[in-house]
């Protein structure tokens, strides 16, 4: 059984512009993952694709100004904000981005501790330092303290010590040299095999190929397409969608091609297939409504061509 | 570690004593230019209503005894010697030498002016919080209207405005002074001196809130839509909980600096109060001295609230370095 579901999430921004005029920014639209006990789900997409947004609205820490509708279900029951704010930290937990998300006067060590649910909230915190070869001194340290690497293995153990069963990871590797990024994903590897699920949210699609066993393609604040990594081997030709394929071919061991034209604007989103204006397999018909997601060969996809 | 510290420490302290002597060496020059080119005459100012008695060789007689008839950078020099000696003259007003004048008001100002301080600073700090956890509720409005009417309102109108309410109307406590009038300062009770304090710190702890709150609210605005309390939220954190570990840490400090370097505004504020009640402190001498020509007083005055508020600012700055770990840890690394 899917241990989350999310089902035709969107997700806009109410904002006054030009004075009174008031503009209502769809940043994630139709979004549709889902997953599984056991697994890891990379989230890939180029940064400003709704990514962390899908972050923060499961786990129900969006502003007050966001519009949210769709469903997300956490073991087959709907979340509502009450059942979110109940399951936060608690059987979610969240790895965020960077030393901004801890508390600048506060000492690494206690802060760790809050996320400690059951037990010893010292030893457990000691016990997964001395795992991520954090010395004992860490503890005591501020935030300001921390190197890049020290900072993410110190966000990496608050989600590590809370009995969490769904970890949702955004962008946890960035900055970490090649043995710790390692380190962290067989750690997830890990905590995937012991029956929980993993959301590695990632703009670098190789190292989320290294641990994932499905990898979600964002664009323009949608799924495009799920797919297994199996699919991505020689040029592409298993991969389903014209963005994945082109991403695949972009990267520099493969065929180095750069996709022309940037994400469209969450404020000018064009009326058909989101990717359409940059698809070189693109018809008049791509252009007329936005195509729906559907099943291809064990995995699913955006786009009326694919075969 | 330790002796890196203090020593650290220490070059702070020299180099905030330095700017200390500077600025009151220049302070002391331009009010000594200052009062010496005002229409004051410091002879008239001093034999009073005895001027007629006096004929204009006993007035060169006295000019020249008081080396008047000197150019002004030796005068200055010949009061500056003196003030270093620890001599700062004698009131013409009171009779007595300044420093004993300055240090009795000074006592009296004292008490007014920190329980004002403390008072506006806590129920500020509170009505801060209040307003930025309810940030858009009515409770926000009529704290942030409350506040922005207070910061535009002067001193001495609020001062009549409460002695006509709870003096006279209501009759709750003494129209003004320190002490009762007619009785001996031996049967001065404790009682009479806080019964006549009340009135004026209500009038500058009304005034002291705004500032520290409105800023509170802010800064905990910010703090609460910051990156760490979402984490905080996404660990489970909420309510009251959240506040206590990470939004009071994070807004007490720059509530603290805030509330320290907010001396001037309390001496200025002080000053206008004292004169409204008739409050025998620091405040009222300086008018009294400023009105009457009472030169001595006057650049004592000048020279004792240029150090309290250079004091005030002063603890503003060591409390960051104390109290903030970003200052603090990195003199240890």
């Amino acid at each position: 059984m899917s241990i989350l579901e999310v089902e035709n999430l969107s997700v806009s921004f109410k904002q006054y512009t030009d004075g009174f005029k008031e503009m209502n920014h769809k940043v994630i639209s139709s979004l549709n993952v889902t997953l599984e006990a056991g697994e890891i789900l990379a989230v890939v997409g180029a940064s400003g694709s709704g990514k962390s947004l899908l972050a923060h609205a499961i786990l129900g820490l969006l502003p007050s100004n966001a519009n949210v509708s769709g469903t997300i279900k956490y073991k087959g029951e709907e979340l509502t904000p009450t059942r979110q704010s109940g399951l936060r930290g608690k059987e979610i937990a969240l790895v965020p981005q960077s030393v901004n998300y801890l508390d600048p006067l506060m000492r690494v060590g206690s802060q760790v501790r809050t996320s400690v649910e059951n037990g010893d909230a010292v030893a457990a915190q000691r016990k997964v330092f001395e795992r991520y070869r954090l010395g004992k001194e860490v503890e005591n340290m501020y935030p300001f303290q921390l190197s890049g690497g020290m900072a993410r293995r110190t966000l990496l153990s608050t989600a590590m010590v809370s009995d969490a069963k769904v970890i949702i990871a955004d962008e946890p590797t960035p900055g970490l040299d090649p043995i710790v990024i390692k380190e962290a994903l067989d750690n997830f590897r890990e905590f995937a095999d012991s029956g929980c699920a993993v959301m590695l949210i990632t703009h670098d699609i190789e190292s989320a190929l290294q641990i994932a066993d499905k990898i979600a393609v964002f664009y323009a604040g949608t799924t495009i397409e799920v797919a297994s990594i199996e699919n991505f081997v020689g040029k592409g030709e298993e991969i389903r969608h014209p963005y994945t394929k082109a991403l695949w071919r972009a990267l520099p061991q493969n065929e180095f091609i750069p996709i022309p034209g940037s994400q469209p604007h969450p404020s000018s989103l064009p009326p058909g297939c989101l990717f359409a204006p940059r698809c070189e397999m693109a018809t008049p018909e791509c252009r007329q409504a936005p195509p729906e997601m559907r099943e291809l060969r064990d995995g699913m996809v955006r786009c009326i061509h694919a075969t | 570690m330790r002796k890196t510290k203090g020593g650290k420490l220490g070059l702070f302290i020299l180099m905030k004593g330095i700017r200390m002597t500077t600025l009151l060496i220049a302070i002391c020059f331009i009010s000594f230019l200052l009062v010496k080119n005002s229409p004051i005459d410091p002879i008239q100012a001093y034999i009073g209503a005895d001027m007629l008695k006096v004929g204009p060789e006993q007035r060169e007689k006295i000019a020249e005894y008081w080396g008047l008839d000197q150019p002004v950078i030796v005068q200055f020099l010949n009061w500056g010697s003196a003030v270093l000696k620890g001599d700062l003259g004698t009131s013409m007003i009171f009779r007595r030498p300044v420093i004993d004048v300055i240090s009795e008001r000074f006592l009296n100002s004292l008490v007014l002016m920190v329980a004002a301080w403390v008072l506006s600073g806590v129920i500020g700090f509170i009505m801060g919080v209040i307003a930025a956890m309810k940030k858009g509720t009515w409770i926000d409005r009529i704290i942030k209207w409350y506040c922005f009417t207070l910061a535009s309102t002067p001193t001495f109108w609020m001062g009549l405005l409460v002695l006509i309410v709870f003096a006279v109307w209501l009759g709750w406590f003494p129209i003004g002074l320190g002490v009762p009038a007619g009785v001996l300062s031996e049967n001065v009770t404790m009682m009479d001196r806080i019964q006549h304090l009340i009135l004026p710190v209500l009038t500058l702890s009304i005034l002291g809130v705004a500032n520290v709150a409105l800023h509170t609210r802010q800064k905990l605005i910010d703090v609460l839509t910051s990156d760490y309390v979402l984490f905080a939220r996404a660990r489970g954190e909420q309510g009251f909980v959240l506040f206590w570990r990470h939004g009071l840490r994070n807004i007490a400090l720059p509530a603290i600096t805030l509330q320290f370097a907010a001396f001037s505004e309390l001496f200025g504020g002080a000053v206008l109060a004292e004169q409204v009640f008739s409050y025998p402190g620091l405040g009222q001498a300086t008018i009294e001295a400023g009105l009457r020509g009472d030169v001595p007083l006057l650049l004592g005055l000048v020279i004792f609230s240029a150090i309290f508020v250079f004091v005030g600012n002063l603890f503003a700055d060591l409390s960051y370095h104390i109290l903030d770990p970003r200052m603090r840890e990195v003199r240890k690394l």
